[in-house]
């Protein structure tokens, strides 16, 4: 049960070893907070990062439990196991995700139905899983990563970005239903992250690092807004980004 | 029945929960009769600053209800009322105070139900002399999980009585309540006002055997002053006044008015330093240096944030937290401790208050203890309360001090377990009065008072 002073006393991330993820919910550990779950597909990464990251003397629990976020059949296990481990769910983190940016998907079609299965189709299932528990609860508060790559899609990031275009709309629904139930959902979009997961690639215009998203995210949390874009200009941005005619569009140094 | 999001006075930990309205022992019944997946707790106006009357994905059992006022029964030799449970003291003040009749303890709000007031055994300012509501009520009658109607009282049941008394609800629903009221010749209060330069002036001034004189006496503190003024106040002390002294043709008149709202919204942040601090300074130079002794009405002396109704709202939306402690007579320097960190962190609390309290009852989770409480409102959404509170927290509780659960938005479970010694003992009688485990509130969760059905 979340405190008055609006401190969550159980936090759980989906991609334990995700750069963002762990940041965000790093910077939530305060007096109050109780248990962290990290739901990681390597758990054994998750442990050696989190073990570096809080030292010994820290007074959370810190829970690991594996899960396969390309397994959309197991979602609804893993959110029972969770909650059979610390009971309500107060804050929620989606962190989890793949890029596939290494892959050339024109020669390898198929492998983009498993970026489409990570970050789409079983990440829904997990949204549901999760909104319906915290529907059950009368509150809780979801936060799902999503990115502004699928504000307008780009010919270069197509599959991650409709991807990201798809489960951010339907997250946004999803809050809707929340609220009628005491509960909602917070869609993150930031821009260009340098973290591992962006490692190599070009970065784009007004990019952003990981403390500075987990730090305006964290904030968002506390708030009860749905949509957060981060840094905050890119909301004005993509706002004249996707009312540019299509050669205008195609015209924009990008990356 | 119908889904609202719910919050406590300090509207704070929003949840939301099915509301179903109970006016009786009859409603009750039929409404426990049914399965409620993640329990029930009842809900009377409202005040308990916290999570104590909410239930996240539950049931609420709403059951402040003033129109059944005639069915008050008050016994006009032994002046023991009977009254619904879900009766305001607002109400029951209405109906007894012209008839020369006072409650024998109100908080600082009338806007309370009874119910509420036996849950929370609530105390006021003549707790030094009366002790808490508790130890006033004749009897109750208590709606269990089972629908069994029980009558309680410390002769019948002591054990299920003092439970329910400083219960937080999670024992059953108080249906009816017989208190013993307090003869007062008029509904006015001979008040001395004085002010006091510091801490230690204070704390000598309500030391004193003159203390005793008073049925009532509280003293509020200027938080944000520091160095020799650290802990200055303004102690107000009182008596109901007598016929003569109230003068008039009809000295128990009684006619107690909301006079202004707070408007509908307020930004974030109104109630900073700065407005606080300069709020305390009117306030300090406003009281008489010296002695100054005059008549207050009830509503003026008792309840005078009563006279703006949703003040609670002033702290915009992100609400606001009571902080109530309480620490052993003996142990002033945690008191100043406490004062220092808050003045040296510039956290403004625009009430404070600082009373004298006397001994504990026989119900074991009743907040009172002999000793010094302290009663602070905070804004909560300053990133630096959490730390600052976690620090104080263990302040009070090295020294054997507890935090009061009706105004709690923040302990520990830990914080309960190591305050007072008889939870298990309560847990126990509790169990035993509610087998299924029906009652829970998003305050018991929180500070795991009740192993939640599953």
């Amino acid at each position: 049960m979340k405190n008055g002073l609006g401190v969550p006393q159980n936090i759980v991330l989906f991609g334990g070893t995700s750069d963002i993820g762990c940041e965000i919910v790093r910077q939530m550990i305060q007096p109050g907070v109780a248990n962290i779950v990290l739901v990681s597909r390597d758990i054994e990464s998750a442990e050696t990062r989190w073990s570096n990251l809080l030292g010994d003397d820290s007074q959370v629990n810190i829970h690991h439990v594996r899960f396969d976020g390309a397994d959309a059949s197991s979602m609804v296990e893993v959110v029972n196991e969770i909650v059979d481990e610390v009971g309500d769910l107060d804050v929620v983190v989606v962190a989890h995700a793949l890029l596939g940016s290494e892959v050339d998907f024109l020669k390898d079609p198929v492998a983009a139905a498993s970026v489409a299965s990570v970050n789409y189709g079983a990440t829904m299932v997990l949204l549901l899983a999760l909104g319906e528990r915290m529907k059950q609860q009368g509150y809780g508060r979801l936060c799902l990563l999503s990115s502004v790559a699928g504000m307008r899609v780009r010919w270069s990031n197509a599959v991650y970005g409709s991807t990201k275009a798809g489960i951010d709309g339907f997250a946004l629904a999803l809050d809707g239903e929340l609220r009628r139930h005491g509960a909602s959902l917070l869609v993150v979009r930031p821009g260009f992250v340098s973290t591992k997961m962006t490692a190599g690639m070009k970065k784009a215009p007004l990019s952003t690092t990981a403390e500075a998203v987990a730090s305006a995210t964290v904030k968002a949390i506390r708030g009860n807004g749905t949509v957060l874009w981060t840094p905050a200009a890119l909301r004005f941005i993509f706002g004249l980004f996707r009312l540019l005619p299509e050669t205008l569009w195609l015209r924009l140094p990008l990356g | 029945m119908s889904r609202e999001r719910i919050s406590g006075w300090g509207r704070t930990a929003w949840t939301s929960a099915e509301v179903i309205e109970v006016r009786d022992a009859t409603d009750v019944k039929s409404a426990v009769g049914v399965d409620h997946r993640r329990g029930a707790i009842a809900r009377g106006l409202g005040r308990a600053y916290g999570a104590a009357a909410q239930n996240a994905g539950g049931t609420v059992l709403a059951c402040a209800d003033d129109s059944r006022v005639e069915n008050v029964v008050l016994d006009p030799v032994s002046g023991v009322l009977t009254a619904p449970a879900g009766l305001s003291l607002d109400a029951l003040l209405r109906f007894s105070v012209p008839r020369g009749w006072f409650v024998p303890v109100t908080p600082g709000t009338r806007f309370v139900t009874l119910g509420g007031a036996v849950a929370s055994d609530v105390h006021g300012k003549n707790h030094h002399v009366d002790g808490s509501f508790g130890e006033h009520v004749e009897s109750i009658k208590v709606t269990l999980s089972s629908g069994e109607e029980v009558a309680l009282s410390p002769n019948v049941n002591p054990e299920w009585f003092w439970a329910t008394v400083g219960g937080m609800g999670l024992t059953g629903v108080v249906t009816e309540v017989s208190v013993r009221m307090l003869r007062v010749e008029s509904s006015q209060v001979m008040v001395e006002t004085k002010r006091l330069g510091n801490l230690d002036d204070v704390i000598a001034s309500m030391s004193d055997s003159s203390d005793d004189d008073f049925r009532y006496s509280v003293a509020w503190v200027d938080m944000l002053a520091s160095g020799r003024s650290l802990g200055r106040g303004v102690l107000t002390r009182g008596n109901h006044a007598s016929a003569s002294d109230a003068g008039g043709s009809d000295p128990c008149r009684y006619d107690p008015k909301v006079r202004l709202a707070a408007p509908p919204w307020v930004p974030n942040g109104l109630l900073n330093k700065f407005t606080v601090r300069a709020f305390n300074e009117v306030w300090y130079r406003k009281a008489p240096a010296d002695a100054h002794v005059g008549l207050e009405t009830i509503p003026a002396f008792f309840h005078p944030l009563d006279g703006v109704s949703k003040w609670n709202a002033l702290y915009g939306s992100n609400g606001f937290i009571q902080y109530q402690f309480i620490v052993p007579l003996e142990r002033v320097d945690v008191l100043r401790a406490v004062i220092g960190k808050f003045s040296e962190a510039g956290v403004a609390s625009f009430l404070a208050v600082l009373k004298r309290m006397g001994k504990s009852n026989a119900a074991p989770m009743s907040f009172p203890t002999e000793g010094w409480t302290l009663t602070l409102d905070l804004a909560a959404g300053s990133p630096q309360l959490p730390g600052l509170l976690e620090h104080i927290d263990e302040l009070v509780l090295d020294a054997g001090g507890r935090h009061y659960l009706a105004k709690d938005a923040h302990v520990s479970a830990l914080a309960v377990e190591r305050a007072y010694p008889r939870l298990d003992e309560w847990k126990n009688i509790r169990d035993e009065m509610d087998p299924r485990r029906l009652w829970i509130s998003d305050l018991a969760r929180r500070l795991r008072l009740v192993e939640e059905a599953s």
